[in-house]
C-alpha cells in the first residue's frame, strides 16, 4: 500500500510540469525571482529547468551557461560522478549500434560536445570493419564543449581528416542540415537538457535518410524501487558535492541531477519516439523492445528507425 | 549505521531537505551527517593540493568550525564592542565600506592603512564567498566576519598575501581565535612549500604563535568605527607588536580581473 502511494507520488511528480512542481529535493535556488505574470492575456510558455521553472525562452541560454561553466572538467566531472562507469555505458551503445557493419556510414551526434561518443564510433568501425570512411559529425549547442572535444580529437588520427567535423547547432533547429542525410543520430546524455523534445525528435527524423537509425542514450528511471532511493540519496546528496569539490560549482550539477528527474520514464520517452514517425520495437524492454536498460535504468538506450 | 538509516529515511516521502523553507538563511546549504564528513574530507584535500581554490579553504573553513564558533561568539557577547558587532552585523565590501573617504585620511590611521594594503597586494575586499554549511545564521555571520576581516589581520600584522605569509597570518589566527581549519592550514600548508621558503617561516611562525595568543581577541574589534584611530595606538591596545619586517612581491590583479579568492 505504501510502495503504491510512494510510486503514485513519483509517478505525480515526474508527469506534471505544474508551475509550482512538487519537488522532493529542493533544488536549484532560484537566482531570478519568480517572473511576475505578464500584463497582456498571453502567457509566455514554461518549461522545467531541473525543478525550477522558467520561460520556454530561457532555457536555452540557462543550460548553456550550465555547460559553459562544466565543460573544462566535463570528463573529469563525468569520471568521479559515475566512477567510471559512464565509459561502460558508451560503449554498450555503440556496441549495440554496431556502425560501419553494414558499410562505411555518416553519422551525426548530437549534443556530442566533448566527443565521447564519435571518437567511439570512429574507433568501432575501424578496429572491427576495417572502415576508414565512416564520418561523424559533432553538434552541440555550446562552443566551449565543442573547443573540449576538438581539443580531445587532436590527440586522435582522426584530427584533420573528413571523417569528424565540429559545429554550433541546436538541436532542435538543424536547418543548415539538408533532410535524409544520415545513416546514424546519436544523442547520448543531450536530450533532457533541450527545451522541447518533440522538436528535437522530429529534426531528427527530418535528417536521417529513409533506413537511418535514431539512437539516444540517456539517464532514466530505475526500475527497482529500492535501488531507485539509494540511486537519489547518491544523486542529490553525493553528485552536488562533487560539483562543489571538483568545479566549484554546486548549482550546475544541482541542475544536472534534477533534469534527470525530469526526464520522461522509459515507456513514454518510447512513445513520443513512436509518434516522430520512427518505428520502434515493441513498448517494452530488451530484445525486440523499443528500450534497453543499463545498470538496472540508470541509463537507458531508446532506438527507432525511419522507415520511409 | 544510524546516519545510513538517516539518510534513506529522510527524502521522498518526509519532504524536502534542502527546502527554501529549510534554508536559516539565503545562502544556507543544510548538510546530514553523512555529507558533512564526506565535504569535510573532500573540500580539506582540494584546499591542500591546490592552496588557490579559496572557495575549497573557506568550505573547509565552514565544515570544521563547529564547537569553536559557539564559544567565539560567546567571547563576543562578553564585550560590548563584540556586542554591537552581533546586533548591528557589519559587513565588510566595496559597497559597505567607503574606500574613497578612507583613501582621504591621513597616513597613520588605520583606515588609510588598510588601502595601502589593499593596493599593496592588489586585492578588493568583495572576493569574500558567502557563508553555506553553519546552520546557526548567528554563528554564519561571525564566520562571514571572521572572513571578511581576514584582510584587516593581514593589515594589522603587515603581512603580504603571497603563502608564507598566508600561513604566518594562519598560525596568528589559531592562537587569537582558535578555529580549526586556522591550525590545520598553518600545520599543513607548509608542507607544500619549497625547503627554503619554510625556513623563512621559521622567523615569523614563533612571532605569531606568541603575539596571537597574547593579544586581545581580534573578533570583538569594532573595525568600522575605529577607521580614524591611529594603527600604532590600536596595535598597542589589542596588544600586538610588529613582527620580522616581510618581503612584499608584486601586487596580485584582484581589482582587475575576475580572478576570485574566495574565503579564507
Amino acid at each position: 500500500m505504501r510502495r503504491a502511494c510512494v510510486q503514485s507520488i513519483r509517478r505525480s511528480t515526474r508527469k506534471t510540469v505544474s508551475p509550482s512542481p512538487i519537488s522532493r529535493f529542493n533544488h536549484t535556488s532560484a537566482k531570478s525571482s519568480d517572473s511576475a505574470l505578464p500584463e497582456n492575456d498571453e502567457l509566455p510558455r514554461h518549461t522545467h529547468f531541473g525543478f525550477r521553472t522558467v520561460a520556454e525562452g530561457d532555457k536555452e541560454h540557462l543550460v548553456r551557461n550550465v555547460f559553459s561553466s562544466v565543460a573544462s572538467k566535463y570528463d573529469l566531472m563525468n569520471d568521479a560522478m559515475s566512477m567510471g562507469v559512464h565509459r561502460l555505458w558508451k560503449d554498450d551503445f555503440v556496441s549495440l549500434l554496431k556502425p560501419g557493419k553494414k558499410g562505411p556510414i555518416k553519422c551525426l551526434d548530437v549534443a556530442g560536445g566533448t566527443g565521447d561518443i564519435a571518437l567511439r564510433i570512429l574507433d568501432y568501425a575501424r578496429e572491427k570493419y576495417a572502415d576508414r570512411e565512416t564520418a561523424v559529425d559533432v553538434a552541440d549547442i555550446n562552443p566551449e564543449m565543442l573547443q573540449e572535444g576538438y581539443r580531445r580529437f587532436k590527440k586522435t588520427m582522426y584530427h584533420n581528416t573528413p571523417q569528424v567535423s565540429f559545429t554550433e547547432a541546436n538541436a532542435q533547429d538543424m536547418s543548415h542540415i539538408p533532410s535524409n542525410t544520415y545513416d546514424l543520430y546519436t544523442i547520448a546524455f543531450g536530450i533532457r537538457n533541450c527545451t522541447s523534445i518533440p522538436a528535437v525528435l522530429e529534426e531528427a527524423h527530418r535528417v536521417l535518410k529513409p533506413g537511418g537509425t535514431f539512437a539516444c542514450l540517456e539517464f532514466s528511471k530505475m526500475t527497482n524501487p529500492v535501488l531507485d532511493t539509494l540511486y537519489d540519496q547518491y544523486s542529490f546528496s553525493v553528485i552536488p558535492m562533487l560539483g562543489t569539490i571538483f568545479a566549484g560549482d554546486r548549482e550546475s550539477y544541482q541542475y544536472l541531477v534534477e533534469s534527470i528527474r525530469r526526464f520522461p520514464v522509459q515507456p513514454e520517452f518510447a512513445k513520443m519516439i513512436s509518434d516522430a514517425g520512427f518505428t520502434t520495437g515493441s513498448m517494452c524492454e530488451g530484445k525486440g523492445g523499443a528500450w534497453t536498460d543499463l545498470w538496472g535504468g540508470i541509463a537507458t538506450i531508446h532506438t527507432g528507425v525511419k522507415l520511409e | 549505521m544510524a546516519a545510513l538509516r538517516n539518510a534513506l529515511r529522510s527524502p521522498v516521502i518526509v519532504g524536502p531537505r534542502r527546502g527554501v523553507a529549510n534554508k536559516a538563511y539565503p545562502d544556507h546549504i543544510p548538510l546530514n551527517t553523512f555529507e558533512h564528513a564526506f565535504l569535510t574530507v573532500g573540500t580539506g584535500l582540494a584546499a591542500l593540493l591546490d592552496p588557490k581554490r579559496g572557495d575549497m579553504v573557506a568550505a573547509f573553513g565552514e565544515l570544521t568550525a563547529g564547537p569553536v564558533l559557539p564559544r567565539l561568539r560567546d567571547k563576543m557577547l562578553a564585550t560590548g564592542e563584540g556586542r554591537a558587532i552581533l546586533k548591528e552585523r557589519p559587513r565588510i565590501n566595496t559597497k559597505t565600506v567607503d574606500i574613497a573617504a578612507l583613501s582621504d585620511l591621513p597616513e597613520g590611521t588605520l583606515g588609510r592603512a588598510y588601502i595601502n594594503w589593499l593596493e599593496r597586494c592588489g586585492v578588493t575586499p568583495d572576493t569574500r564567498a558567502p557563508v553555506h554549511y553553519v546552520d546557526d545564521p548567528e554563528l554564519a555571520y561571525v564566520m562571514q566576519r571572521y572572513r571578511e576581516c581576514h584582510d584587516l589581520y593581514h593589515c594589522i600584522t603587515s603581512m603580504p598575501v603571497r603563502v608564507e605569509y598566508e600561513i604566518v597570518v594562519k598560525a596568528f589566527e589559531f592562537a587569537n581565535l582558535g578555529l580549526p581549519m586556522t591550525g590545520l592550514a598553518a600545520i599543513g600548508a607548509p608542507f607544500r612549500l619549497s625547503a627554503a621558503r619554510r625556513d623563512k617561516l621559521k622567523q615569523y611562525i614563533p612571532w605569531a604563535l606568541r603575539c596571537g595568543g597574547s593579544a586581545r581577541s581580534l573578533m570583538n574589534v569594532y573595525w568600522e568605527r575605529r577607521w580614524n584611530q591611529d594603527i600604532e595606538e590600536l596595535k598597542r591596545e589589542l596588544g600586538i607588536w610588529d613582527p620580522p619586517p616581510a618581503v612584499w612581491g608584486k601586487p596580485l590583479k584582484e581589482t582587475t580581473t575576475t580572478t576570485k579568492r574566495e574565503g579564507l
